[in-house]
């Protein structure tokens, strides 16, 4: 008997032990990459190009992200981000929202195969045609035609999540709505739109994320004035090679708004509600 | 996507049938009507265009001139393309089978209680939620041969530096390593998704007959799970087949063509040659490639699910 409570203990033991060095090295590569950011943009260019590599300077300094917002005008790529992801997004909940609701409801799934041919759906197909298009109506040099083009990203996205949130709200209330003479319409708005906030809410950080983090729309579309913040890094690591710390920094201040944004809706990540939803187009 | 919502609602239609009888069946083809007229409208246009410039030899600015199917059979014979087709195939296997390794170790992990699970598992997720090319743009300065941190820590541990990304027979499994370290994060959710419908009725039983973690896994935990790792493989594999960002900041397609896969081949005519009708073509190929390569998945997916 003492041999197996032994026995059991050190088992116990072992488990603790592996399961510390597993999450040791999943994290370790996760947490490295961000650190390393994040110590390149707090350095002096003579600490970021030290072999060997300095990890944590003596000295830090800002004058990375001063450098970057006094050089770049980062306020306006900024602006143009937030005016496409927005736009993209305010236009994905419009259309997305009631046919996630149609598509749950009436359990049509031809939609839904459409997304996932949207998927399949190399994004560079989009640009050629849209490209030669939107130069026709003259709309390049406006953030109009990447908003538009962001699209293909959110409506996805939304339309998934939605479709799974209407699907797991009671059926009893909307039914009572409909005894007491509300129409379809007057259910959808008064009944299972206000229960549903959650799952919009969701569904447009999502889709905001997935919209900022874009770049090859942008990079076609954007001219000088127009380009969003994934596109201005861009420009800046072809013009700047080895000023590595302005490029940690403009990587930075690009990735933090959506870092911030994930920890609002990371539940709702993990718990599954959004899993394969993510990174549409 | 989509494959995971499905088999959820037809085990959801079967119950819901009998409570709405009474009342007149609503109509909801007006909630899907406009949705579905925008994706058409972005999704039917691109295609009949483009299927229709493939069949003509037209340079942005210039007049468009039919020429039949002669895109397609130079592109048969495109020593180049046929060689970006094999890049791609190669970066997709890389970027596949170890994002779904590492995903299902993560979720396995992340599945059981232990202090602090929630923050460690949000930092766990940030790769699939940061902004690519802020990511590559990082590992562009940390795979630098001779600056680069990767070296120096790989020299920590007594292994040689590496060229990287600045070497032909290194540059693709390199640029795939990034990939795996932004997507792992996505393969983990969806098996962390099928863990929690796991019953653990049968892990206490196999603990009674005195059986191993490591027996427990793969006679109990896998092949359950196995479904979900699919699905994580069919999304992983569309996704890898078109993965732009990375390979475009990180390396441009380079050493040469070293790492051009057939979307970064497709960005250079249409993009830096404005080869409209080449390029056109390059698109429907691309897409059959996918479409062919997500139908053997699929199909592998149906046989995963009758082995269960």
């Amino acid at each position: 008997m003492n041999v197996l409570v032994a026995n059991f203990h050190w088992r116990k033991a072992a488990g603790h032990a592996g399961l510390a060095l597993s999450l040791l090295v999943l994290l370790a590569p996760v947490v490295f990459v961000f650190f390393w950011v994040i110590s390149l943009s707090l350095k002096y260019d003579i600490d970021n190009t030290a072999y060997p590599p300095i990890f944590i300077p003596d000295e830090i300094t800002f004058s990375n992200f001063r450098r970057l917002f006094d050089e770049t005008p980062f306020f306006l790529y900024f602006w143009n981000s937030v005016q496409v992801s927005g736009g993209a997004t305010a236009a994905a909940l419009l259309l997305g929202v009631p046919a996630g609701y149609g598509i749950a409801k009436s359990k049509a799934h031809s939609m839904a195969v459409l997304m996932l041919i949207s998927r399949m759906t190399p994004g560079l197909s989009y640009l050629i045609p849209l490209f030669t298009l939107f130069q026709m109506i003259g709309l390049i040099g406006t953030v109009l035609p990447i908003a538009i083009t962001h699209i293909v990203i959110t409506l996805p996205i939304v339309v998934y999540i939605m479709i799974g949130y209407f699907e797991s709200l009671p059926v009893e209330l909307e039914e009572a709505a409909r005894i007491d003479g509300c129409t379809t319409w007057q259910t959808f708005l008064h009944v299972a739109l206000p229960l549903a906030r959650p799952g919009i809410v969701v569904g447009a950080i999502l889709s905001f994320i997935y919209s900022w983090n874009n770049f090859v729309f942008g990079a076609v579309f954007a001219g000088r004035t127009t380009r969003t913040m994934p596109v201005a890094v861009y420009n800046m690591l072809t013009f700047e090679q080895f000023a590595w710390g302005p490029l940690a920094a403009a990587a930075i201040v690009v990735m933090l708004p959506v870092l911030v944004l994930t920890i609002f809706i990371q539940k709702e990540i993990v718990g599954g509600l959004t899993a394969g939803g993510v990174k549409g187009a | 996507m989509i494959l995971t919502a499905t088999s959820q609602q037809t085990a959801g239609a079967a119950i819901a049938a009998p409570a709405g009888a009474k009342l007149a069946k609503p109509r909801y083809h007006w909630f899907v009507i406009p949705g579905l007229l925008v994706t058409l409208a972005i999704i039917i246009f691109p295609w009949v265009f483009t299927v229709w410039m493939s069949l003509h030899e037209w340079k942005l600015g210039g007049a468009a001139q039919w020429v039949g199917l002669r895109n397609y059979v130079e592109l048969a014979t495109n020593q180049r393309f046929l060689e970006s087709i094999w890049h791609t195939f190669y970066f997709t296997a890389v970027a596949v089978v170890l994002p779904l390794v590492l995903g299902t170790y993560a979720a396995v992990v992340f599945h059981r209680e232990f202090p602090f699970r929630g923050v460690l598992r949000t930092i766990f997720i940030m790769p699939m939620m940061a902004t690519p090319v802020a990511i590559a743009l990082v590992w562009t300065m940390m795979f630098h041969p001779q600056l680069g941190v990767l070296n120096y820590l790989l020299g920590l541990v007594g292994i040689g530096p590496s060229e990287w990304v600045f070497a032909r027979h290194t540059v693709i499994p390199s640029l795939a390593l990034v990939e795996v370290w932004l997507w792992t994060p996505f393969v983990m959710i969806i098996v962390l998704g099928g863990l929690a419908a796991v019953p653990t009725e049968p892990y206490e039983s196999a603990l009674l007959d005195g059986a191993t973690q490591w027996q427990m896994f793969w006679r109990i935990t896998f092949p359950l799970v196995l479904p979900f790792i699919v699905v994580a493989g069919i999304i992983r594999t569309i996704d890898a087949l078109k993965a732009f960002e990375v390979i475009y900041v990180i390396s441009n397609g380079g050493p040469g063509t070293a790492s051009e896969t057939i979307n970064l081949y497709l960005y250079s005519q249409a993009f830096a040659y404005y080869n409209v009708g080449n390029a056109s073509a390059v698109v429907v190929v691309f897409f059959a490639i996918i479409v062919v390569l997500s139908l053997v998945l699929l199909w592998a997916r149906e046989r995963a699910k009758w082995n269960t």
